[in-house]
């Protein structure tokens, strides 16, 4: 039906995409690390040496561990797997809340203490009323 | 198979529709914003932040859409050395990068309440920077090269690398942990995780930006077939 100028066109594209696409998988496949946003406190846990670097840590915060005093605000942030202690000094963003998604950016003090210079909410993706989610409750 | 194509048929058709198109754009725009502004409910969390949402999604997606559309076209126009999908293409182009940049723009206006930042290098925003890359270089290569050949193995080029990124954008959010909230909507099911109060303006307004593209289209492409009339060809 087609020349086979035609079929040789397709075949070419077809390598030529398979090999670019390829690249692309190897690139992003070595450079993971850079393309996470945040990590989960499990994976700060398996760290075998701390990183001095900034990083960003980020899960849920655990309900009833948020603590406000004049200086600072504490609270863990946990992936139910494990948790890591944040303390931060500043203002946090509205959405910022007990059982909601969060990402704090800052320095590992160690395993367990995180030292936050900046807080994200992070949103979810779900979107409703409020007499919706008073419908079917807080959890 | 598409040799039989007629620009004097065509631009009959592009010519009248647009009127008709930009009439329907503006009565589905003005229900889409009195859906999304007045009558939909504000969101739990969010509050009014959300309506922010009934333009940047329609507008992700469009532009996703049209880059989508760019690479088919060229490919169509590599295999088959078909210069009409070319300048299909060339005029889907422009809508898909305005909407790209809108989607960038509300997605910062929105974070900075919400995440608190107006801008994070995370996957899914990173990506979508690229792809409006990736439009800016597509439209400035239209206008650089000036033989025709050329021009057209350039931008087609450029599309198809582009399109590469179409993938790594929708499932960036599952892929990678990105600051981002994953998709609220599979087309594989009948789940959503948005209320049907605001799915609705979400539908209306994408059909109306739908409708603006199909617009912007109708006319860029009415200039390129009289161009091709001025030049005194009955074919491509």
């Amino acid at each position: 039906m087609y020349g086979k100028k035609v079929k040789l066109r397709v075949l070419f594209l077809a390598l030529f995409l398979s090999s670019v696409i390829l690249i692309v998988f190897l690139i992003l496949q070595s450079l993971k690390d850079n393309v996470i946003y945040f990590q989960s406190p499990s994976e700060i846990k398996s760290l075998i040496e701390l990183d001095k670097k900034k990083i960003r840590v980020g899960g849920m915060v655990k309900e009833q561990s948020v603590f406000v005093n004049s200086e600072e605000v504490n609270f863990i942030i946990t992936d139910f797997k494990n948790e890591i202690n944040v303390i931060y000094s500043g203002a946090v963003p509205n959405l910022f809340a007990e059982g909601k998604g969060v990402v704090a950016e800052g320095f590992l003090k160690d395993k367990n203490y995180f030292l936050a210079t900046k807080i994200l909410a992070k949103h979810d993706e779900n979107y409703m009323p409020p007499e919706v989610k008073e419908a079917i409750g807080d959890k | 198979m598409f040799k039989s194509f007629e620009p004097n048929k065509v631009f009959a058709i592009t010519s009248k529709a647009s009127k008709y198109v930009l009439f329907l754009f503006i009565i589905v725009l003005t229900i889409g914003l009195t859906e999304a502004l007045v009558l939909s409910p504000e969101d739990y969390k969010q509050s009014d932040v959300v309506r922010i949402m009934y333009v940047h999604v329609p507008a992700a997606w469009i532009s996703l859409g049209i880059f989508s559309s760019l690479a088919l076209l060229s490919i169509g126009s590599f295999i088959f050395k078909n210069k009409n999908f070319a300048l299909i293409a060339k005029s889907l182009a422009p809508s898909g990068f305005v909407f790209n940049i809108i989607a960038l723009v509300t997605g910062s206006i929105w974070g900075k309440p919400t995440w608190g930042t107006w801008w994070a290098w995370d996957a899914r925003i990173t990506s979508m920077l690229i792809l409006a890359l990736f439009y800016g270089m597509y439209l400035l290569a239209w206008r650089i090269y000036e033989n025709k050949e050329q021009v057209i193995k350039v931008t087609s080029l450029i599309a198809i690398l582009g399109a590469i990124n179409i993938p790594i954008i929708k499932f960036s959010v599952d892929w990678w942990n990105t600051l981002h909230q994953p998709a609220s909507i599979n087309i594989l099911s009948t789940k959503t995780a948005i209320h049907p109060s605001m799915l609705i303006p979400l539908g209306i307004m994408t059909v109306a930006f739908a409708l603006f593209s199909l617009l912007i289209f109708l006319m860029k492409y009415n200039t390129e077939l009289i161009k091709v009339k001025n030049k005194g060809l009955n074919r491509l």
